[in-house]
């Protein structure tokens, strides 16, 4: 994950209050969103950023994920984000996230 | 309701869903977001 975003959600994570936030990830591939999902709870795994040693604990999803699909507008959805839902692994992301929150974020 | 009332952290990804298309999923909604932005790995 960008240093200067981790910088960005931890100040965010102190101003707002962790229990206020969701992160919502875009990212394209399994992999990479994996990795941001567990530097956003329990910290860089490059030991790298501004989040290293921090655990956040920060609920995230991929917006792919039917948790986050479900509470979309339909048309919304079909404008910004059905094109990239066919050529994703969306079921890859899925089974990601989800693993990596049911290990982390406990 | 996973969004409703939170405060957003968007991080979107050029090469997969793109911030501001996140972004315009949630007008109308009941969050508030407070970053987003748009990772390029070229």
């Amino acid at each position: 994950m960008d240093l200067e975003n981790q910088k960005r959600v931890k100040a965010l994570a102190e101003q707002i209050g962790r229990e206020n936030i969701v992160v919502l990830l875009g990212g394209a591939d399994a992999e990479a969103s994996g990795l941001i999902a567990e530097t956003v709870i329990s910290g860089d795994p490059a030991f790298a950023g501004a989040l290293t040693g921090v655990s956040l604990g920060l609920p995230v999803y991929h917006v792919l994920e039917p948790e986050v699909r479900r509470e979309i507008d339909p048309a919304a959805w079909e404008t910004n984000v059905a094109m990239m839902e066919m050529v994703l692994d969306v079921e890859a992301i899925v089974k990601e996230m989800s693993s990596i929150r049911e290990k982390l974020l406990s | 309701m996973l969004l409703d009332g939170k405060k957003l952290i968007i991080l979107g990804d050029r090469d997969g869903v793109p911030g501001g298309a996140i972004e315009a999923c949630c007008a109308g909604k009941n969050v508030d977001i407070v970053f987003s932005t748009t990772a390029c790995f070229v």
